[in-house]
């Protein structure tokens, strides 16, 4: 789904990616892990469209990426929400956007397709007895609740997420991480999720990508193929796998 | 958030009339007449007199200058806070010029828009332009990245982001920028008033004070024109729960 050819990126100093390649299969759930300023969030944000490579390549679906493609959700740690908008607007600025521009394939994609509605959303999220209020009444969890349904509404085929548990409570994050996964098998979604905790990635991320202190040259990957199954936490082949991805940061 | 509280201006007014009605006694004097006789003046005059249209005249022009200040700095203040380019080429421009105070060019602006409403307008313009200019310009360069990629990751272009992002975020500011100027904006209606013309608050106290020597009349003035500034800070208040409820829940 994604070709990543001999990409090189850096920001006024040194490069973060020098010939680097990597390829993602459509229906993947890739974790990319690496300690911070390795240049993981770097990376979801050229796969988002949101910086563009010096040289190099990315295609998604064979299409070189000139702009943000309406088909990839992206969420992120913090601050993605509208402030001056209630739970249910900002769950339904999407589909607001969407009509603002028609399907026009270059904002919204041509057939406009959506997963539930918002009022579907807000109940499964349990977030229907908040839907009138403000981000800043929210707990952190009930914020990315929100951020997932307002992208998951769109129905993305690809699902982009840079640390999106990093500032929750351990309870919580376990419960959004088992969501997360729920719905990728429900959606047939692509999953990037960018983190830097180690746990995270060998929960989620059949794949790991690691990154290391730029410029990053060579795609290092790790399968994990077991990633998400029942009781996968307490097994030692996970944490043979976290020990290993510790030694290596 | 500060907003005024209608039981707290009825305190203050009772103070203020209190401290005003001692102050007459002890000075004994037409320059300060006692509170009674002014209110039965503003009473009179509102009803017989001048007084209404002299307000209404004052109020069209204040009006008018902060609507046109509104709807042209806060685009203004959207685009410079949007764009580094821009701003690095306008700014040096805004901040020579905003910090000049815009009064000492009342006589000029009076030869160039002559005696009409034009000038009083464009005065209170200038001066409600660079503040607002300035804090819209602010507060759409202070959005956090992490929201302008979430809404560009939705499908959000230039004009949807202005939409959905800049003009919302800037609301607060154009309201706090109306209300940090009001005053100003007063202040310098008055001595705009004071120029060529016959008509508003302004001429009204000066005349009455000035040349007529009727002190009471001329205290009526003054308290006609704290009713349009309360009137000013009301709405604007008014105004902010009602385009930024968010402000007011967290």
């Amino acid at each position: 789904m994604i070709n990543i050819e001999s990409l090189t990126f850096g920001y006024k100093s040194a490069p973060i990616f020098e010939d680097f390649s990597w390829s993602v299969q459509n229906g993947d759930a890739w974790a990319v892990l690496g300690p911070s300023g390795c240049g993981k969030s770097t990376l979801l944000a050229l796969i988002a469209s949101l910086v563009f490579p010096t040289s190099g390549n990315i295609r998604i679906n064979g299409e070189r990426l000139t702009r943000p493609r309406p088909q990839t959700g992206l969420i992120l740690q913090d601050y993605g929400l509208l402030p001056w908008a209630t739970v249910r607007k900002n769950i339904e600025v999407g589909l607001e956007l969407r009509k603002f521009y028609g399907a026009d394939g270059i904002h919204a994609p041509k057939d406009l397709s959506t997963f539930g509605s918002a009022s579907s959303w807000l109940n499964r999220m349990g977030l229907s007895s908040l839907e009138d209020k403000y981000p800043a009444q929210l707990s952190g969890g009930q914020r990315q609740r929100t951020a997932i349904a307002r992208t998951l509404l769109l129905n993305p085929d690809l699902l982009l997420m840079d640390e999106p548990f990093s500032s929750l409570d351990a309870p919580t994050r376990e419960s959004l991480q088992q969501l997360t996964l729920e719905f990728k098998e429900e959606q047939v979604l692509t999953l990037i999720l960018v983190t830097h905790s180690i746990e995270e990635a060998a929960f989620l991320g059949r794949k790991i990508l690691l990154l290391n202190n730029p410029p990053n040259t060579k795609a290092v990957i790790f399968d994990n193929s077991m990633a998400g199954a029942k009781g996968y936490r307490e097994s030692d082949e996970y944490q043979r796998l976290c020990k290993e991805l510790r030694s290596l940061l | 958030m500060v907003t005024i509280r209608r039981r707290d201006v009825i305190f203050s007014s009772i103070m203020i009339i209190f401290i005003w009605q001692f102050a007459a006694w002890l000075i004994n004097r037409p320059i300060l007449p006692s509170p009674i006789l002014v209110f039965f003046v503003l009473w009179r005059d509102s009803i017989n007199g001048d007084l209404p249209r002299h307000f209404l005249i004052s109020f069209w022009r204040v009006i008018a200058g902060t609507l046109i200040s509104i709807l042209t700095a806060a685009p203004l203040g959207l685009v410079l806070g949007q764009s580094k380019r821009l701003n690095r080429f306008f700014m040096p421009i805004i901040y020579l010029a905003y910090p000049i105070p815009k009064v000492v060019f009342v006589p000029i602006i009076l030869l160039f828009f002559g005696i009409g409403d034009t000038a009083k307008i464009f005065i209170i313009f200038l001066i409600l332009f660079f503040q607002v200019l300035v804090l819209v310009r602010d507060q759409a360069a202070n959005i956090r990245p992490e929201l302008i990629h979430s809404v560009k990751s939705l499908g959000a272009g230039r004009r949807a982001l202005f939409k959905y992002v800049y003009l919302p975020a800037s609301l607060p500011a154009i309201l706090t920028a109306l209300r940090q100027s009001v005053g100003t904006a007063i202040a310098v209606l008055y001595i705009a008033e004071l120029f060529a013309t016959t008509e508003g608050l302004g001429y009204y106290i000066y005349y009455s004070g000035s040349t007529l020597l009727d002190y009471p009349a001329m205290y009526a003035g003054v308290i006609a024109m704290s009713f349009l500034g309360l009137g000013m800070y009301y709405s604007v208040d008014r105004l902010e729960k009602w385009l930024c409820p968010w402000q007011y829940t967290a």
